[in-house]
């Protein structure tokens, strides 16, 4: 057991190394959501009394579209000196690549969280540090990045594998993404927790299931 | 289905394509002439038939599809790639027109096209993540792959739709949707008489047979364009 | 130790490898001569375990495959076209990595040493995206020797290599031969089989075309043979 989350440690390091050194990634997915966010304001017109309802939309939209930069990156670097022959070539078992790989992609995630929800709460007024709030936000960004991850270790074998994965991945996120925002929203409206443990109760089910997926099926999508 | 006499077609299949066009037209009469007009909502209440219908079948397709990609992770045989792809292509057809019918009979006992009902919007979810699926395999060169990775994609959207629905669920009972028609309890209930369960039943059985019928010739369809694609490698290796 | 038979690979239905059977021993060094295209990538990416055939026995230092593919995995190396490297770390990153996958005890010092064999010490703190293709072919070389494995597969190890590194190749090569370690390289140049192996292999396409059993056989006749069956299309 120690072996395997040592090595699914190294696999995270590993990957928050080559970020560290080239730091590409952070700084798009933070350039976009920035933007993504702007973009809602006039989108919306988001003004002071339907904003905290609004917020939790906005903001898991933002993040989801942000999520697939992070996704795609994290294979990608995979695919370039075809490291992932080195991964596999290694006696891991290949659930060890998958779950490093997912905790990598909720790192960028939570990362680029970190650095949005202050600015957000700045720009609108809104009070974004919530205990519960930031548990939705942990819990929503394990189950995205646990699909994720499935999915784009399939679209980087494919021909156009960037306009594949958002494909690929929207339409099985949305149960996350629903459950997300209706959680999230409730925490920032401080509504009583017997209105929010469907949600929460949906979204731990998904952050089960996925993976025990990705455990069972890495080894197939990666193998030749 | 055998590989010998694939060429040609086999004499069951012409019989029930033959039932199929049958069943199909009685199925239509008897939803315009024989169930009885329904009091509230009128004449639009008939599409309900072909709604319950092609919904079914078109769950059943799906479902069938992701069945078919589990057994060809277990045991990696072309057949059950061929059928698969079959599945789901019956199945969007279907559920395409579980949609429609069912956006068709919004409109006039509602006013409005659509309606962010849980069955609605998870059909339609259903809907996208199969011809994400076209996609994806659309996007592979090598077979072997491709067929691998349409079944575990099959497998994952056949478990996330589940979760859709109750997601969406879960966002309706608490929080009534403002967007669209304003009323949650929108699901158009209206108690059945005999006539039209008889008509509803029998609708089901002629789409049921229809989908069988359709699904046999595109699988056919399938097994001989491998057959093809086969024999144009190894000519190509001569 | 490596050991197949009948071995065939598949892709949709274009046999890219049929009936490969093959023998090689501990301590020896064995040369999988063939032309470009011929199957060898494909043999070699079979018995690192990266891929599995579609039928034929294969055994890697006593591991059948592809069910003790696992197992097998922390005895082999494989040197591959790629370098298999992170670009952005450094080659001591790199490295470390790799050792830590593979469970290596006292790694630092491993690595240190390595580096210091194949002339990288000096720059072990620079990305490997600023290495030149002989340098990174030399950081390959260490990385694959990390674990100590008992059977090194090496793809066209020569190419790109400038006349010192493959100096050091060869000597390396000769020096783990002999400890005993089996060794099976692929190269379509016919002077590389002959002065470093001691038997060669030849593939084209996709079958063995012939085996030299001694000393005695001399590989130019052989692959010249090799090249007649290959352009007859048979």
């Amino acid at each position: 057991m120690v072996p395997y989350l040592a090595t699914v440690i190294a696999i995270l390091r590993k990957d928050l190394a080559v970020e560290w050194r080239s730091r590409q990634l952070l700084a798009a997915m933070l350039i976009f959501t920035l933007l993504v966010i702007l973009i809602f304001n006039f989108a919306l017109e988001l003004d002071a009394r339907v904003r905290s309802e609004v917020s939790a939309g906005v903001l898991w939209a933002t993040f989801a579209f942000a999520g697939t930069l992070g996704l795609n990156r994290s294979m990608a670097i995979e695919k370039e000196g075809k490291a992932l022959d080195g991964l596999l070539l290694a006696p891991v078992d290949r659930s060890v690549i998958y779950m490093g790989k997912t905790l990598a992609n909720l790192s960028f995630m939570l990362a680029v969280a970190l650095f949005t929800l202050p600015i957000y709460s700045v720009l609108y007024n809104v009070d974004l540090l919530n205990g519960g709030f930031l548990l939705v936000l942990l819990l929503g960004s394990w189950g995205y990045s646990a699909i994720g991850t499935i999915l784009s270790a399939m679209a980087i074998q494919a021909r156009s594998r960037e306009l594949l994965l958002p494909v690929l991945l929207f339409p099985l996120v949305i149960p996350v993404l629903v459950a997300a925002v209706r959680a999230s929203s409730f925490f920032l409206q401080d509504l009583e927790l017997i209105y929010i443990w469907p949600s929460l109760n949906l979204l731990i089910a998904y952050g089960l299931i996925i993976p025990a997926m990705g455990f069972m099926f890495f080894d197939l999508i990666v193998e030749e | 289905m055998s590989s010998k006499s694939i060429a040609a077609r086999p004499r069951f299949l012409t019989l029930l394509s033959t039932l199929s066009a049958l069943l199909i037209l009685a199925a239509t009469w008897m939803v315009f002439f024989f169930a009885p007009r329904e009091a509230v909502m009128g004449e639009v209440q008939r599409v309900f038939y072909f709604h319950v219908s092609t919904g079914w079948v078109g769950m059943v397709a799906f479902l069938s599809a992701a069945i078919a990609g589990i057994i060809y992770l277990i045991r990696p045989d072309k057949k059950w790639d061929v059928f698969a792809v079959a599945a789901v292509e019956i199945g969007l057809v279907y559920s395409f027109v579980n949609i429609v019918s069912g956006s068709i009979w919004a409109r006039p006992t509602w006013n409005t096209w659509w309606t962010w009902d849980p069955r609605l919007v998870t059909a339609s979810v259903m809907e996208l993540t199969f011809l994400a699926y076209l996609l994806l395999r659309q996007s592979m060169e090598d077979p072997e792959r491709r067929a691998r990775f349409g079944a575990i994609y099959s497998i994952l959207g056949s478990l996330t739709v589940p979760l859709t629905y109750m997601s969406i669920r879960i966002w309706r009972t608490i929080h009534p949707v403002v967007i669209g028609s304003g009323d949650p309890g929108a699901k158009g209930d209206f108690s059945m008489t005999q006539p039209m369960v008889t008509t509803l039943m029998f609708s089901l059985l002629a789409f049921t047979v229809f989908g069988v019928t359709l699904l046999w010739h595109r699988v056919r369809l399938g097994w001989l364009s491998e057959r093809v694609e086969e024999f144009r490698l190894k000519s190509m290796e001569m | 130790m490596i050991s197949t038979r009948g071995l065939g690979k598949r892709y949709g239905y274009r046999w890219a490898l049929q009936d490969v059977t093959l023998n090689v021993g501990p301590g020896e060094i064995t040369a999988l001569l063939g032309p470009n295209g011929a199957g060898k990538s494909t043999l070699l990416r079979i018995l690192a375990t990266l891929s599995k055939p579609t039928i034929g026995d294969c055994q890697m230092a006593n591991f059948q495959l592809p069910q003790q593919a696992a197992a097998a995995r922390a005895h082999l190396g494989f040197l591959a076209h790629q370098p298999l490297f992170y670009e952005d770390l450094s080659a001591e990153q790199n490295l470390a990595f790799y050792a830590h996958l593979y469970r290596i005890k006292r790694p630092s010092e491993r690595i240190a040493g390595l580096l210091k064999n194949f002339d990288l010490y000096l720059r072990r703190h620079e990305p490997v995206r600023t290495f030149s293709r002989g340098m990174q072919q030399r950081l390959a070389l260490a990385r694959v020797l990390l674990h100590k494995p008992r059977v090194l597969l090496l793809d066209e190890p020569h190419s790109g290599l400038d006349l010192a590194g493959v100096v050091i190749l060869d000597e390396v090569l000769r020096g783990l031969a002999k400890k005993r370690t089996t060794i099976l390289f692929a190269t379509h140049e016919l002077e590389r089989a002959q002065s470093l192996a001691r038997k060669v292999v030849v593939l084209a396409n996709g079958k063995l075309v012939a085996a030299s059993t001694g000393k005695s056989v001399s590989p130019s006749s052989v692959y010249r043979r090799a090249l007649r069956i290959a352009n007859r299309k048979a």
